[in-house]
C-alpha cells in the first residue's frame, strides 16, 4: 500500500473524521461527564464536520481509485459527501434543550461522528466488502443512538426494531453479495461492471442484485422495506429523529446510485423494474400512511417514505437525466428535513417537549414567523411551486417521462396530491385554528439559523436551480462517461 | 423610453416590494393594520397605473408578442425567463391589476384581524396572477398558475366563514389534482420539443394521437379552474366561505385562468384535438349553462347564487372558445373580461349588505331600496349587466358568443340562449327579493347608506361596464389581431368551417 500524495488528499475528509472520533473517545474517557465537556465534544464534532467539508474542496479532480480498488472518489462522491456533512452539521448544531433526554451524553456525538464516517466510506465504496464495511459502520452507531433514551420503552423498542430489521437487511445484502461474487468471481464494483459488459449476465447475478438492492432499499426506507421507519422515528429521541430525517438517506441514496449505475449499469433494464415497484409502493404507502397520524415525528417518517418514492422514480428512469434528478431531489430533501426539525425541536409547552401534530394549533398567532416558516416548508414538501420541493419533483418526473415511464409519473403526481392533504393539515392547524394553550416562546439561536438557512435555500431555489442542475448534470455525465 | 424598461417584470414583482414594506411595519396592532391597508392599496394602485402603460404602449396591429423580456434561467435546458403579452393576455393583466386595489378597498373594514398577513396574501396573489398571464415559458406559467393556490388557500381558510376549512381544502385539492395532470403533459411536451418556450411549442406539430392525451391533461387543469360542469363543485363552497374580496378576485380573475389556458395552450398547441373535443365541450358547457342556472334559482344564499351564475357564465366562455371562430373567441374573451368586472361587483354588492347585517340569506333581506337607494341602483345596473342588457359589457360578450356558437352548431346556440333566459330569471328574482318588497325588519330600515369607500369601488366598475357596453371596440380592437393570429396558427378555424359545411 502506498501512501502517496493522492491517497492522502483524496480521502482527506475521511481521515479527519476518523481522527476526530478517536480524539473524542479519548476526551470522553478521561473527563468527567460534566456539562462543560459535553459542550466541548459537541463543538469539536462540529468543527470536524466543517473541516471535513472544507477538505472536500482540496481533493483532486476526476475519478481516483484508492486502496487496491476498495475506495473510489469522484464527482458523485464529493457532492454526496458534501451534502451528508452539511446535514450532519445541521443535525448536531440543532439545540435540543429539554428534548435531549438520553442524548446529552458525550457518547452521542462520538457515535454520530462514526456514523458519518461510515456514510462517507459507503458513498466511496468501490467494492462490495468496503460497501458492507461502510454500511455497518453507519448502521451500528445509529442503532445505538435510536435506543439512547434508556428510560423509555418506545426508544428501546425503536432501537431493537431498527437493529433486528437492519440485521435482516444486512443478511439480505450479504447473501446477494455472495451470489454476485459467486457468479462474477469478484467483489470489485468496476470488475463486476466489466464482467457484465462482457456479456456474463446470468440469473444468479440478477438474483444477487435483487438481494443487494433490497438490503439497500431498507436503508432508504423504501416500501415494502419501510416498516421500521415510523416506529424508529417516533420512538427515538427527537434529536436522533432529526438526524435520521436529515442525512442518512442522502448517503444511502448516493450508495444506491453508485451501485446501480456503477456495478450494474449494463443490466439497468433489470433494476429499473425493481425501482419502479419500490417507487410506486413508497409513494402510495408514504402518502396514505401519513394521513391518519397524530404524532408529527411519525408523520415525518411517512413523509420521508414518500420522498424516497419520488427520488426512486428518478432512479427508475435509468438514464443520465434520472441520475442527475436524484441528486437534485436529495439536495432539496436535506434542507426541507433540516428546516422541519429545527421547528419541531422548538415545540415545547411549559418547557416540556410536545410532539402531537395538534400541538401546532394556532401557531400562526403565537409564533407568526415560525408558522410562516413551517408553512413554506410544508408547501415545499407538497411540491407546490415556486418552492424547492417542486423543482425536485419536476426533475425526477421529467426523467421518468423521458424514459417513457409515463404511468409512473402519473402515479407520482397523483400521490403527491394525496400527500398535499396532510401537509395542508399542518398549515390548517397553524393558521385556521386557535391555540388552546400556546407553545413556549423563543427559539434557540442555532435552530433559528438552521431554519433560516433552510428557508433561504427552499425559497430561493428557483434562482439557484440553474447551478444545481449544472452540477448534477456534470456528476451524471462523469458517472456515465 | 418605455421599451427600454422591463415593464412587465416591474409590474409583476412590484407588489413584492409592498410585501417587504408590510413585513417591516412595527407598532401595536391598530397601527400595523392601518398602515398595512395603506401600503397594500398604494402599491397595488401603483401597479395598476404602471399596467396602464402596457395599454398605451400596446400596438394592436403588430403580430406576435410585445414587451417581450427574455433572460437566462436554467442554463442549457431550453427553460428561460420569458415574458411577453399579446392581445389575449394584456386585458387580463389589466383586469388583475385593476381588481386588486378594489379588492383591497373592499376589505378595508371587513377584515379586522391579521390585517398585515391578509394584505401580504393579496399582494402575493397579484404577483402570481399577473405573472401567470405574462409568462411565455411553460414552466414559469406553471409556477405562477400553481402559486396562486397558496395565497388563495390562506385567504379562504384564515379569513373565511364558518365552513372555511372544508372550502379551502376542497379548493386546493381539486385545483391541484387538475394541475398535476397538466404537469405530466408539460413534462412530456418538454421531453419531445426540448424547450418550454410557449412560442416554440405553439409552432410544434404534435401527432394527433399525442394531442388527444395532451389535450385531456390540460383540460383536466383548465376545466377545474374555469370551472366546467361537473368539476365545478369547489366553486360554490369556496365563494360562500371566502371573504368578499377573496370572492371578487376568485370570480374576477382566477376563473379566467382556465379560459386563458384554453386560449394559450389547448387551441394553438393541440388544434386537431380541439376540433375533436369541441362537441363534448359544447355538451358540458350547455349542461353547465342550463343546469347551474336552475341550481342558482333554488339558492337561498346570495353568494352561492352568484357563484352558480358564474359557472353558467363561464359555460358561455367555453362555448365561445371552442366554437373556434373569430366571433366566438373574441366573444369569450370579452365575456371573461366583462364577467370579471360584473361578478366582482356583484360579490361586492353582497359584501356591502353582509358587512351591515352579517347574513347572506336572501330571506333575511327585502326592501333594502328604502334605506339604500343608491346601492339599489348600482346593484340593479350590475344585475342587468350580468343578465346581458344591451348597453352593458355583458351584452356584447354574450351576443358574440352566440353568433360564434351559431356558426359552429345552432343547437348549442339555442340551448345557450335558453340559459340567458334562465339567467334573467334568477337574477331578477334575486333582485326583487333582496331590494324590493316591504322592509319589515327594523334593522333593514336602519341600514346605513353607502359610504365614500364603497362609492370608490362601485363607480369605476360601473364606468367600465358601461364603457365596454357602449364602446366595445376599446377591447375588441386590442384582441382582434391576437384572435386572428390564434386561429391562423392553429388552423382550426378553417378546419371546423370546412368540416361543418
Amino acid at each position: 500500500m502506498d501512501f502517496s500524495q493522492i491517497t492522502f488528499s483524496a480521502a482527506l475528509p475521511e481521515y479527519i473524521l476518523a481522527c476526530l472520533s478517536l480524539i473524542l473517545v479519548l476526551i470522553a474517557a478521561f473527563s468527567s461527564s460534566s456539562e462543560h465537556h459535553m459542550k466541548s465534544i459537541r463543538s469539536l464534532s462540529l468543527i470536524g464536520y466543517a473541516l471535513a467539508f472544507g477538505a472536500i474542496f482540496f481533493v483532486p479532480d476526476g475519478r481516483h481509485v484508492l486502496f487496491n480498488g476498495l475506495f473510489e472518489v469522484g464527482a458523485l462522491g464529493y457532492y454526496m459527501k458534501g451534502l451528508v456533512l452539511i446535514g450532519a452539521f445541521f443535525a448536531s448544531w440543532l439545540v435540543s434543550d429539554g428534548w435531549g433526554e438520553g442524548v446529552d451524553r458525550p457518547e452521542y456525538h462520538i457515535l454520530v461522528v462514526l456514523a458519518v464516517l461510515g456514510m462517507m466510506v459507503m458513498i466511496s465504496a468501490n467494492d462490495l466488502i468496503s460497501l458492507y464495511m461502510g454500511l455497518e459502520l453507519q448502521s451500528l452507531p445509529l442503532y445505538v443512538v435510536a435506543a439512547m433514551r434508556t428510560g423509555s420503552l418506545k426508544s428501546s423498542e425503536a432501537g431493537l426494531k431498527y437493529f433486528l430489521l437492519g440485521a435482516l437487511s444486512s443478511g439480505l445484502l450479504l447473501y446477494g453479495a455472495s451470489l454476485i461474487y459467486g457468479y462474477t468471481g469478484t467483489t470489485n464494483i468496476d470488475l463486476i461492471a466489466a464482467s457484465l459488459s462482457e456479456g456474463n449476465v446470468s440469473a444468479g447475478i440478477t438474483i444477487g442484485m435483487v438481494f443487494l438492492l433490497s438490503g439497500l432499499a431498507f436503508k432508504i426506507s423504501a416500501a415494502p422495506f419501510h416498516m421500521w421507519t415510523p416506529d424508529v422515528y417516533e420512538g427515538a429521541p427527537t434529536p436522533v429523529t432529526a438526524l435520521f430525517a436529515i442525512f442518512p438517506k442522502v448517503a444511502a441514496m448516493g450508495l444506491l446510485l453508485n451501485v446501480s449505475y456503477g456495478a450494474f449499469g449494463e443490466i439497468s433494464v433489470q433494476w429499473s423494474q425493481i425501482f419502479i415497484a419500490l417507487s410506486v409502493a413508497s409513494m402510495i404507502v408514504g402518502a396514505t400512511g401519513a394521513i391518519m397520524q397524530q404524532n408529527i415525528k411519525r408523520m415525518m417518517a411517512y413523509s420521508s417514505i414518500a420522498h424516497m418514492g419520488y427520488a426512486l422514480a428518478g432512479l427508475a428512469a435509468a438514464s443520465e437525466a434520472g441520475f442527475a434528478s436524484v441528486i437534485i431531489y436529495m439536495t432539496t430533501y436535506l434542507f426541507m428535513g433540516a428546516g422541519t426539525f429545527a421547528i419541531i425541536l422548538t415545540m415545547r409547552r411549559d418547557s416540556i417537549p410536545v410532539e402531537k401534530i395538534s400541538d401546532l394549533a394556532g401557531m400562526s398567532s403565537t409564533h407568526p414567523l415560525l408558522a410562516a416558516g413551517m408553512m413554506i416548508i410544508m408547501f415545499s414538501m407538497a411540491g407546490i411551486p415556486p418552492m424547492a420541493g417542486f423543482f425536485g419533483k419536476w426533475y425526477v418526473f421529467l426523467a421518468a417521462v423521458n424514459a417513457g415511464l409515463i404511468p409512473l409519473a402519473i402515479i407520482g403526481v397523483l400521490t403527491s396530491v394525496i400527500g398535499a392533504f396532510y401537509y395542508l393539515r399542518i398549515i390548517k392547524l397553524m393558521y385556521f385554528e386557535e391555540a388552546e394553550t400556546p407553545l413556549d416562546r423563543g427559539m434557540e439561536r442555532n435552530n433559528r439559523l438552521v431554519l433560516l438557512i433552510s428557508l433561504g435555500v427552499i425559497i430561493l431555489f428557483f434562482m439557484g436551480i440553474s447551478r444545481v442542475n449544472e452540477a448534477a448534470s456534470f456528476i451524471a455525465m462523469s458517472a456515465f462517461g | 423610453m418605455l421599451s427600454s424598461w422591463p415593464l412587465l417584470s416591474v409590474i409583476i414583482f412590484l407588489p413584492l416590494i409592498g410585501v417587504l414594506f408590510l413585513m417591516l411595519i412595527r407598532g401595536d396592532e391598530q397601527v400595523v393594520a392601518a398602515n398595512s391597508r395603506q401600503v397594500a392599496l398604494w402599491v397595488s394602485s401603483f401597479a395598476f397605473i404602471l399596467s396602464l402603460f402596457l395599454f398605451w404602449g400596446f400596438d394592436p396591429i403588430a403580430t406576435g408578442y410585445q414587451f417581450e423580456e427574455r433572460a437566462e434561467w436554467i442554463a442549457g435546458s431550453g427553460i428561460t425567463y420569458h415574458l411577453g403579452i399579446d392581445g389575449i393576455s394584456m386585458p387580463f393583466i389589466l383586469l388583475s391589476t385593476f381588481l386588486t386595489p378594489l379588492a383591497i378597498l373592499a376589505s378595508w373594514q371587513a377584515i379586522t384581524h391579521r390585517v398585515r398577513e391578509y394584505m401580504i396574501a393579496f399582494l402575493v396573489l397579484e404577483v402570481m396572477m399577473v405573472g401567470m398571464f405574462a409568462s411565455l415559458d411553460m414552466l414559469m406559467f406553471y409556477l405562477f398558475f400553481e402559486g396562486v393556490l397558496i395565497p388563495m388557500f390562506l385567504i379562504i381558510g384564515v379569513w373565511g366563514g364558518a365552513e372555511r376549512v372544508y372550502a379551502a381544502f376542497k379548493f386546493f385539492l381539486f385545483t391541484l389534482l387538475g394541475s398535476v395532470l397538466m404537469l405530466v403533459c408539460m413534462l412530456y411536451m418538454y421531453h419531445v420539443v426540448g424547450t418550454t418556450n410557449i412560442v416554440d411549442l405553439t409552432g410544434y406539430d404534435f401527432l394527433p394521437a399525442v394531442q388527444f392525451w395532451l389535450f385531456l391533461g390540460f383540460f383536466a387543469s383548465f376545466a377545474v379552474k374555469v370551472p366546467m360542469w361537473p368539476v365545478h363543485t369547489w366553486l360554490p363552497d369556496a365563494h360562500v366561505q371566502a371573504p368578499t374580496a377573496g370572492s371578487m378576485i376568485l370570480a374576477g380573475v382566477l376563473l379566467k385562468m382556465g379560459g386563458y389556458g384554453f386560449l394559450r395552450f389547448s387551441l394553438p398547441m393541440f388544434p386537431d384535438a380541439s376540433v375533436y373535443f369541441a362537441p363534448y365541450i359544447f355538451g358540458l358547457s350547455v349542461i353547465a349553462v342550463i343546469y347551474t342556472s336552475l341550481v342558482a334559482l333554488a339558492q337561498s344564499d346570495m353568494k352561492k347564487l352568484i357563484a352558480y351564475s358564474s359557472v353558467a357564465h363561464m359555460g358561455f366562455v367555453t362555448i365561445g372558445i371552442f366554437s373556434l371562430n373569430e366571433q366566438g373567441i373574441a366573444g369569450a374573451m370579452f365575456q371573461m373580461i366583462s364577467h370579471g368586472l360584473v361578478s366582482a361587483a356583484l360579490f361586492f354588492c353582497v359584501g356591502v349588505v353582509y358587512d351591515r347585517l352579517h347574513t347572506r340569506e336572501i330571506g333575511a333581506y327585502g326592501g333594502v331600496v328604502d334605506a339604500m337607494p343608491r346601492y339599489a341602483s348600482f346593484f340593479m345596473f350590475m344585475m342587468l349587466a350580468s343578465v346581458g342588457l344591451p348597453g352593458t359589457s355583458g351584452f356584447v360578450g354574450e351576443m358574440l358568443v352566440l353568433v360564434g356558437a351559431w356558426q359552429a352548431s345552432y343547437w348549442v346556440a339555442i340551448f345557450a340562449a335558453t340559459g340567458l333566459v334562465l339567467g334573467a330569471c334568477y337574477m331578477l328574482w334575486l333582485y326583487r327579493r333582496v331590494i324590493f318588497g316591504r322592509a319589515e325588519k327594523p334593522e333593514i330600515q336602519e341600514l346605513a347608506p353607502l359610504n365614500n369607500r364603497e362609492y370608490l369601488i362601485f363607480v369605476p366598475l360601473t364606468i367600465l361596464v358601461l364603457w365596454f357596453g357602449v364602446y366595445p371596440s376599446t377591447l375588441l380592437d386590442v384582441m382582434q389581431g391576437a384572435v386572428i393570429d390564434l386561429l391562423e396558427l392553429s388552423g382550426a378555424g378553417t378546419v371546423t368551417q370546412t368540416a361543418l359545411r
